[in-house]
Parts: structure tokens; C-alpha cells; sequence
């Protein structure tokens, strides 16, 4: 059985324009799909990127499984358990199990606490062991986080580094030993030249203590060699999604191999190609008929604009794309 | 002909927690029609440096310098209010870090461009409309979207308003703090694209401050590697990336992913910057070096030229390739710890 479970997952939010707005330039109420019809597995000990641009719903779709933001229609099951038909304590336990990394750990930390009772904060609030086990398990935590408890422990976070506030955040998330942490661009506000340390960190401790792992990023080329799965977001739904090998070495669909072309090489020598999309942005209020990645797609034919596509499994079995033209592309 | 010529220049900030020196002896030059990378990481003194050229400054800073030169002007001997009338928009410009939301939500854009050009300049009106549908056209904007309101442009037409905005006078200096900081794969790679397009047609050298390494590759011409507020290393692009003296540029090489490379494994430097104090004796990178010999805690090094243009502030930058091949192995950085 998968640890999680996500079937048919979407999230829709609804704009309403003012009662003025809708009688003087009659401006009706809309919709936002923030997520549409997400549906993936994740295995113990995975760890799963997952990639897009801003407004794609990979967040979205995270503060759902962490159970921050109740799914409009779909279930999230995880250990086999629907968390949609989890009650009050129920969801506290769940909260538990599933931890989040933040992005950004000069707002993430508390400014007026110290770093153990940063770190204390959770399992005090979720009652999960006395003072002196808690006590104890800190300190260890913050030594496996590369935190020595002596130097670290009575820290204020204005008086550590990016790096240093990025490892209380980490240990913050696994002090109280969740088996699925959800890690939301956790590099992006860090310094280049500590981010590797603290991908490497994250992936040691996910071995060492077995829990799985959500990995949030727009950024592919720092997900290389951490994650195994990976899902390609646009516009709320999936439109690649396999290994993370076979999918960087042969993207199937047009917007996936888009974002590979664009990601940034630190090499004066190298030309790339331009990537082949209209140079336009995202749209998610324009209501379409057919694919949403249409409008910015080249090879766009006439069922692309009628039709939505559907996941499916590619001539590989290593990956399944949203796309028409999936035989044709390859 | 060289544009901006920057011999010392120092900034120490006076706070409650006494002095730091955020920039020490930085020299530099940017000649003709480059564009010039300042890269470092956070606290390197990036920020600074570009607030000290622009005169931006808080009052706890203390500017020092022994020499600093605009095309000529002498910039050391000029006052702030002459610098704000003959050289600010005019000669050097700035396209802030925020670009997408340094317009007035309010006016509309090509108005906004139009004030500026009107409020450092005695272009008429009527001169002044033909040049914002120039600079529109230099920034590949269409000509009509002059009439456009900030929000119905895309954070990347925002963007291009406001290169057009500091292009506006035809600067001989343009410095872009982060241009595409924040911004999405996609997004980024297409005002890269378009920078150089930009670049190719206008005359104005660019100072260009990042800390992304990949963001200096794709554009510069030649960069300068900032590190607890020294320039540790500076050269042409091509130099720098293929062929590094200083320990700090061999360890952001190691740290930086390459798509292209899936079997590389990337290598942080360990520990953190050091504090700022002022009159530091050692180098600024020793506690993190991994090559580090006792003199380089006696003695900051000085740069001293290792090719032509290329210069390196390192005691052991006659090593280079020996230090090179050390830098790729994972266990020499680990030993610094």
C-alpha cells in the first residue's frame, strides 16, 4: 500500500467581484481551478518533485495534503486512511505524520524564540512526550541536523545565518518523526554555495529515519540526484509525470521540455536553444474547451483547442503525458 | 573608453553593534559597451557597492575611496546635488531589483517614462512622446502600449518599462540590481534573451549584480566575485568560468548544478561568512578555505594580475591548477570543516 494516496484532487476558488462592480460593469463572479484532477501515489522512502511555475498549484496542492486547505473535490488518503473523514484529533495526529519545510526561514522561525524551544514548540503543542524526552530528543535532533545543541541551543534566529535558520527549520519539521515531509522550495532563498549542503542533509536524514518526502521547486537542476518521481505542473493539472531520469533525459510533453531548455547553465560557452512556447504567460481564468497549455504550445493542432487531453501512459512506461499529440511527439 | 573607473572604495556602516566594514578596497573597471557581473552571495557587499555608486546610501554608512571616475568626472569631487542633476538618469541609471512594481500603479506607463525624461531633461513634450515609442521599441514593446496601466501589463513587460525608463536619457551606465531574482524558468530565460537583444542595441555599459552564477554566464562580458566585502577575483567571463584561481570561485563552481552534467555531485562550502569587523588582518575566506596556509591569516592578500585582465586576491594563486584539481574531489571540502 502507498503511503499517500492523492485520486482526482482539485481545488477551485471563487472570485466575487463587489456588488458594484457586478451592477455598473457587470462583472460576473469566476473561477479559479486552482488544482484540477491531481492524482499520484507516493511510496515509503520516495521522495517526489514536484515542478512548475508560479500559479501551476503545486502549493496549493501541498497545503491540502498537509490538511491546511480542504480539497474542493477529490480524497487524499494516506496509510489507506481518507484524511477528508478525519475529526478534530484525528487531523491532529495526521499533523503529526505530515510536516512542512517553509521556503523562507527568515519568516518562518519565530524571532523571540530561542532555537531549542523553536524546535520544542511542536511536540509541546501536539503533547507528544514529557519535558525531559522532549528535552532529549531536541538536542539530538539539532545535532543531526549539523546544529551542535551547546552552540546552538540558546540562539535567537537574527543571530544565525540563512543556513544555520534553514536547519532549525528542518529540525523543527522532524523532531517529531513524520513520516512524510513536505519541503516547499526549501533552498530557494539560500545562498548557492550552502544549498547543496542542506539538499544533501535532507536526503541523508530521509534515509536514515524513512520518512518520504514532497519536494517543491521550479528549479529542476537542484532536484537532481534527490528526487525519484517527478510530476510537471501547468495550470493546476499534471501534464507529465514519471521517473525523474526518464523524464529529464526525454520529456514527452511540449511544456516539460520547455522548462528543461530554460533552466539556467553556468557555462559563458553555452548557447541554448530557445524554448519552443509562445512567449506569453499563464492564463488561469481563461476558460478553455480544450488543453490549457494550448494557447502557448507550437504544435497545437485543431482537437488541442476542442479537446481536453488526458493523462496516459507514453510509448514508455516510465512516464504518462497530457497531450494529443503524445505518439506524434516522441 | 573607460566608463567607470573605482580604485578603494570602501563603506563602513556605524551600528548599534559597532562598525562593519561592508565594501573594503574594492577596485574595479567597466570600460565601453560591457556588461559588468558583481556576483556574490548574501553579505558579500554587492548591495552596498551598488548604493555607494548611486549615492543611495543611509547616513550610518561612511564612504571612503581613493579614486572614482565616470567618463572623465571626477565623481569623488561632485556634491549630492550636482550628482542628482548631471549624473543620476543621465549618465548612470539603476533598474531596481523590483522592477515589477517600481511603476506607480496609477499613471500610465509611457506617462511615467515621459515625466522622467521631463524631469532630468529639456525635451520637450512632444520630443519626449517619440522618445518613449523609441525606447519602447529598443525594449520590444509595442507602440500603443505606452497608453497601458502598470496591472495590465505581464511582470515581464513591467520589467521591459522599466529598462525603458532607465534608458531613457541614454545613460553611458546602466546598473540592474537582480533583474531576474524571483522570477520563473520561463520567464527568466526570456529577459535574458532579451537583455542581450536589449544590450546589442543600445550604447550604455551595464553593471549587472546577482548572486545567481548562471544569470553571469548568459550575460556578462566580465565579472567580479564579491566576498565578505572584497573583490576576491575578477576577469572576463570566459576566464572566470573555465579556468578559476580563487578557492571561494572554485567552491561556487562546485556548488552550482548543471542540468547538463546528471552525474556531477554538487559540493557546498562549508561554515558561513565571517563578521565584518573592520581592520581585519587575515583573509576574508580563510576560516573557510580549504587551502589555507597560516600566512593567509597574517596578511590579506592582494589582487595581482594572473592574465591579462584577470586578476585574483590569493596567496596561493600560483597553485592554481594544482588547487583546481584538489577543489573537484568532495573530501577537500569536508576536511575544512
Amino acid at each position: 500500500m502507498a503511503l499517500l494516496d492523492v485520486n482526482s484532487l482539485s481545488k477551485r476558488y471563487e472570485l466575487r467581484p463587489s456588488v458594484l462592480a457586478r451592477v455598473l460593469s457587470g462583472k460576473r463572479m469566476r473561477r479559479i481551478e486552482a488544482v484540477r484532477d491531481v492524482t499520484f501515489a507516493l511510496n515509503e522512502g520516495e521522495v517526489l518533485g514536484i515542478v512548475g511555475e508560479s500559479g501551476c498549484g503545486k502549493s496549493t496542492t501541498c497545503a491540502m495534503i498537509a490538511g491546511l486547505e480542504p480539497p474542493s473535490a477529490g480524497t487524499i488518503r494516506f496509510r489507506g486512511q481518507d484524511i477528508g473523514a478525519f475529526g478534530a484529533k484525528a487531523l491532529r495526529r495526521y499533523r503529526r505524520h505530515v510536516q512542512i519545510i517553509f521556503q523562507d526561514p527568515f519568516e518562518s522561525l519565530n524571532p523571540r524564540l530561542q532555537v531549542f524551544d523553536q524546535v520544542a514548540e511542536g511536540p509541546r503543542a501536539l503533547g507528544l512526550w514529557s519535558e525531559a524526552e522532549t528535552e532529549q530528543r531536541v538536542l539530538r535532533m539539532l545535532a543531526d541536523v549539523g546544529l551542535p545543541p551547546a552552540a546552538y541551543r540558546n540562539r535567537f534566529p537574527h543571530q544565525m545565518s540563512g543556513g544555520e535558520r534553514q536547519r532549525v527549520g528542518i529540525a523543527s519539521a522532524l523532531v517529531s518523526e513524520p513520516e512524510l515531509v513536505i519541503a516547499d522550495e526549501p533552498l530557494s532563498m539560500l545562498d548557492v554555495s550552502i544549498r547543496a549542503g542542506i539538499r544533501d542533509l535532507l536526503s541523508e536524514l530521509a534515509k536514515r529515519r524513512r520518512f518520504s518526502v514532497i519536494y517543491v521547486s521550479h528549479d529542476l537542476s537542484i532536484m537532481k540526484g534527490f528526487v525519484h518521481g517527478l510530476i510537471v505542473m501547468y495550470l493546476g493539472q499534471i501534464v507529465e509525470a514519471g521517473t525523474f531520469s526518464s523524464i529529464v533525459a526525454n520529456p514527452q510533453h511540449p511544456y516539460t521540455a520547455a522548462l528543461l531548455a530554460a533552466v539556467p547553465v553556468p557555462d559563458p560557452l553555452f548557447r541554448r536553444a530557445v524554448p519552443d512556447i509562445v512567449d506569453d504567460v499563464a492564463r488561469p481564468l481563461a476558460s478553455l474547451a480544450g488543453c490549457r497549455f494550448a494557447p502557448r504550445c507550437r504544435q497545437a493542432v485543431d482537437i488541442c483547442h476542442r479537446e481536453p487531453p488526458e493523462l496516459a501512459a507514453s510509448g514508455n512506461a516510465a512516464q504518462s503525458v497530457r497531450c494529443h499529440l503524445r505518439h506524434r511527439l516522441q | 573608453m573607460t566608463v567607470l573607473e573605482a580604485v578603494n572604495l570602501r563603506v563602513v556602516y556605524h551600528t548599534a553593534e559597532g562598525p562593519l566594514q561592508a565594501v573594503d578596497d574594492v577596485s574595479f573597471q567597466v570600460e565601453g559597451h560591457d556588461i559588468f557581473g558583481i556576483a556574490g552571495e548574501s553579505g558579500s557587499g554587492k548591495s552596498t557597492l551598488m548604493k555607494l555608486l548611486l549615492r543611495l546610501l543611509p547616513v550610518t554608512a561612511e564612504v571612503s575611496a581613493d579614486r572614482l571616475r565616470y567618463r572623465g568626472h571626477d565623481l569623488l569631487a561632485m556634491d549630492d546635488r550636482s550628482f542628482r542633476r548631471q549624473i543620476l538618469w543621465k549618465e548612470i541609471s539603476l533598474v531596481p531589483q523590483t522592477a515589477q512594481n517600481a511603476l506607480n500603479p496609477v499613471y500610465r506607463v509611457g506617462d511615467q517614462i515621459m515625466e522622467a525624461i521631463q524631469a532630468h531633461s529639456t525635451m520637450s513634450r512632444r520630443a519626449a512622446r517619440l522618445r518613449v515609442a523609441e525606447l519602447f521599441d529598443i525594449v520590444g514593446l509595442e507602440d500603443r502600449l505606452a497608453e497601458s496601466y502598470p496591472h495590465q501589463f505581464s511582470g515581464g513587460m513591467r520589467q521591459r518599462a522599466m529598462i525603458a525608463m532607465s534608458l531613457a536619457l541614454d545613460p553611458g551606465l546602466i546598473i540592474m540590481d537582480e533583474p531576474t531574482t524571483g522570477l520563473d524558468v520561463l520567464t527568466q530565460e526570456r529577459i535574458l534573451r532579451n537583455l542581450r537583444q536589449m544590450h546589442a542595441k543600445m550604447r550604455s555599459a551595464i553593471i549587472l549584480v546577482t548572486h545567481d552564477i548562471a544569470v553571469i554566464a548568459e550575460l556578462c562580458s566580465h565579472v567580479g566575485i564579491m566576498y565578505a566585502g572584497r573583490l576576491v577575483e575578477q576577469g572576463p567571463v570566459r576566464a572566470m568560468f573555465q579556468a578559476p584561481f580563487h578557492p571561494y570561485t572554485l567552491g561556487l563552481k562546485n556548488a552550482f548544478p548543471d542540468i547538463r552534467e546528471m552525474d556531477r555531485k554538487l559540493i557546498s562550502i562549508p561554515g558561513s561568512p565571517p563578521h565584518l569587523a573592520p581592520g581585519a588582518r587575515s583573509c576574508s575566506f580563510a576560516a573557510r578555505c580549504p587551502f589555507v596556509l597560516p600566512e593567509c591569516r597574517d596578511a590579506r592578500p592582494r589582487m595581482q594580475d594572473v592574465e591579462a585582465g584577470h586578476q585574483v586576491a590569493c596567496t596561493r594563486a600560483g597553485e592554481a591548477e594544482e588547487l583546481r584539481r584538489l577543489a573537484r574531489e568532495r573530501e577537500t571540502w569536508r576536511s575544512s570543516m
